[in-house]
């Protein structure tokens, strides 16, 4: 038997079994071959439930397992480091229509995998504050200066109250005292160890999102001020500058580390 | 390639898989161990706490690497990409062992993230030796094959599956990583005895053993099939193959398995302890002097 024949069936259990097994004492092989089947299935099921703690609470261990059991057979990981594995998942759980019920479900996973991309992201210090000073308080360049983010800053932009739910399910706050309607955007960010939830405040997560791009400080400010008129950049400044999100400043000519 | 480099090894004690959850305790708490072992893959990250805690646990303890997508069973050539990775962790944590599976894991484009039979045929047994070759010639050093848990055996098949191993390890040079739990496991699943299997095995060429638990379940047929299942204790048949292994070969490193329900480090330490225990000291040969103290 081939190994195409073989791997054919792990991700279909409906599928009968393969010709060409063989068993000691003539059992049928199919109990046996159940062993693959339920090991492939169940690991990167578990696999899938390890990045979405959050969003498996909300739906309860079965219905989540159901899920998760569609999405890796429709979705079976490509890459053999699973640390990457469910970037598709929200996406799929988006277009699920038993999961509707939960409407905000799709964007709390999306934020608890920008959790997991931070976790693992490359390892870089964060810039000095009298660099950013300095160079804050320095005169004519400050609207051309670039803010380089942390490689492990991540973003995640929702008409739902995605950090309150989160929240909630860390302890912190009453899940039944959240209104899921009320948009929150998540700022995500490895501060040392630590895997951090920020609520970004009106105006911060297009500001950010922007310098990411690489957009002028100028630039990235004057579209964050379109977004919302409440927008406070000396605030998301200094929410960046605490939790060590930026790396190093520079403007197009001059770099400062 | 094919090379032992002169302090390359894990010493001849017991050693425990690293989790995650016990980071902090190991590193809190230094508990006297032989080694630890990590899943390659695990690790194949670009930063944060995982090397962080892992490159401060190497410095205090050797380390063994064990891989587990490699997919040496595999149709398919060895993924050159993931031969880059396995080789990237080696040249930063210099582990004492590298160690993989005879098994596969990925097929086209998919990873089925668990270890898959291959039929014991001339075909297989020369692709498996050309990519145990590539293997020792990319990472310019020895490795130990594992032999396999298998709930299966194939039409095709025309070798033992000890004749396979044995055949794989004289023609590449690699060592034999003798998993005792996939030992009982695969015997009681194919009806065969376990005690005989190890005596068709190269047992010279071992470099590591493992140990772990396993699940019960039944065939069709009603008959016993143990499931290598990574989260239960090591069960007492199991430790008495190992008596009889340590018996014979004397101390090898020795690796307490735990991979699901991951219960607290005391208790891994106590396998593991348990394991020392069963290993036969120099300094306390089996056939001492009875007249010693009694005169």
């Amino acid at each position: 038997m081939s190994q195409s024949a073989f791997a054919a069936t792990l991700l279909a259990p409906d599928l009968p079994c393969p010709a060409g097994l063989r068993t000691w004492n003539g059992s049928d092989p199919v109990k046996r071959l159940a062993v693959y089947r339920n090991n492939v299935t169940s690991s990167l099921i578990d696999a899938v439930a390890a990045t979405f703690p959050v969003a498996q609470e909300l739906v309860g261990s079965e219905f989540f397992r159901a899920m998760a059991s569609l999405f890796v057979r429709q979705r079976p990981p490509r890459s053999r480091v699973l640390a990457s594995y469910g970037d598709e998942f929200p996406a799929f759980i988006e277009g699920f229509e038993p999961a509707r019920s939960v409407p905000y479900l799709a964007d709390v996973a999306r934020l608890e995998k920008a959790r997991v991309r931070a976790y693992h992201a490359v390892d870089a210090d964060p810039v000095a504050a009298d660099v950013v000073s300095a160079a804050l308080s320095s005169g004519e360049d400050v609207g051309a200066l670039r803010l380089v983010c942390h490689p492990s800053v991540g973003l995640v932009v929702s008409g739902f109250a995605i950090v309150s739910v989160w929240a909630a399910h860390q302890g912190e706050g009453d899940l039944a005292e959240v209104d899921p309607a009320v948009p929150e955007s998540a700022l995500v960010v490895r501060a040392g160890l630590d895997v951090l939830v920020l609520r970004l405040a009106p105006g911060a997560a297009p500001f950010i999102a922007a310098i990411q791009r690489g957009a002028a400080l100028a630039d990235a400010a004057a579209l964050a001020a379109d977004d919302s008129a409440d927008f406070d950049l000396s605030g998301v400044l200094a929410l960046l500058m605490r939790h060590g999100a930026l790396i190093s400043l520079h403007t197009p000519r001059s770099s400062t580390q | 390639m094919r090379q032992d480099r002169a302090g390359d090894e894990l010493p001849a004690r017991a050693g425990i898989s690293l989790k995650p959850e016990h980071f902090r305790d190991v590193l809190d708490t230094r508990p006297e161990l032989g080694f630890f072992e990590v899943h390659a893959e695990n690790y194949m990250v670009d930063g944060g706490p995982f090397h962080h805690f892992l490159g401060r646990i190497r410095e205090l303890y050797p380390l063994s690497l064990h891989g587990v997508g490699l997919s040496i069973g595999g149709e398919a050539a060895l993924d050159e990409a993931h031969l880059d990775r396995l080789a990237a962790l080696i040249r930063r944590y210099q582990p004492a062992s590298f160690s993989e599976h005879l098994a596969w894991s990925s097929h086209g484009e998919v990873f089925y993230n668990d270890l898959l039979p291959v039929p014991y045929d001339r075909a297989t047994l020369a692709r498996v030796c050309d990519h145990v070759d590539r293997v020792q010639e990319r990472l310019q050093r020895r490795m130990l094959l594992e032999n396999p848990s298998t709930y299966v055996e194939f039409e095709a098949s025309t070798i033992d599956e000890t004749d396979f191993l044995n055949e794989v390890i004289r023609r590449t040079g690699c060592g034999l990583l003798l998993d005792v739990n996939n030992v009982y496991v695969s015997c009681i699943n194919h009806g065969r005895d376990p005690m005989a299997y190890i005596d068709a095995m190269p047992l010279d060429t071992v470099g590591q053993i493992h140990l772990a638990g396993f699940a019960r379940d039944q065939d069709a047929a009603g008959a016993p099939l143990l499931i290598d299942s990574h989260g239960s204790p090591v069960d007492d048949a199991v430790w008495d193959l190992y008596a009889g292994v340590m018996a014979r070969l004397g101390p090898i490193p020795t690796l307490l398995e735990r991979d699901n329900d991951v219960p607290a480090l005391a208790t891994l330490l106590a396998e593991a302890q348990r394991a020392e225990g069963l290993m036969p000291r120099s300094a306390e040969p089996e056939h001492c002097d009875s007249d010693r103290g009694h005169s």
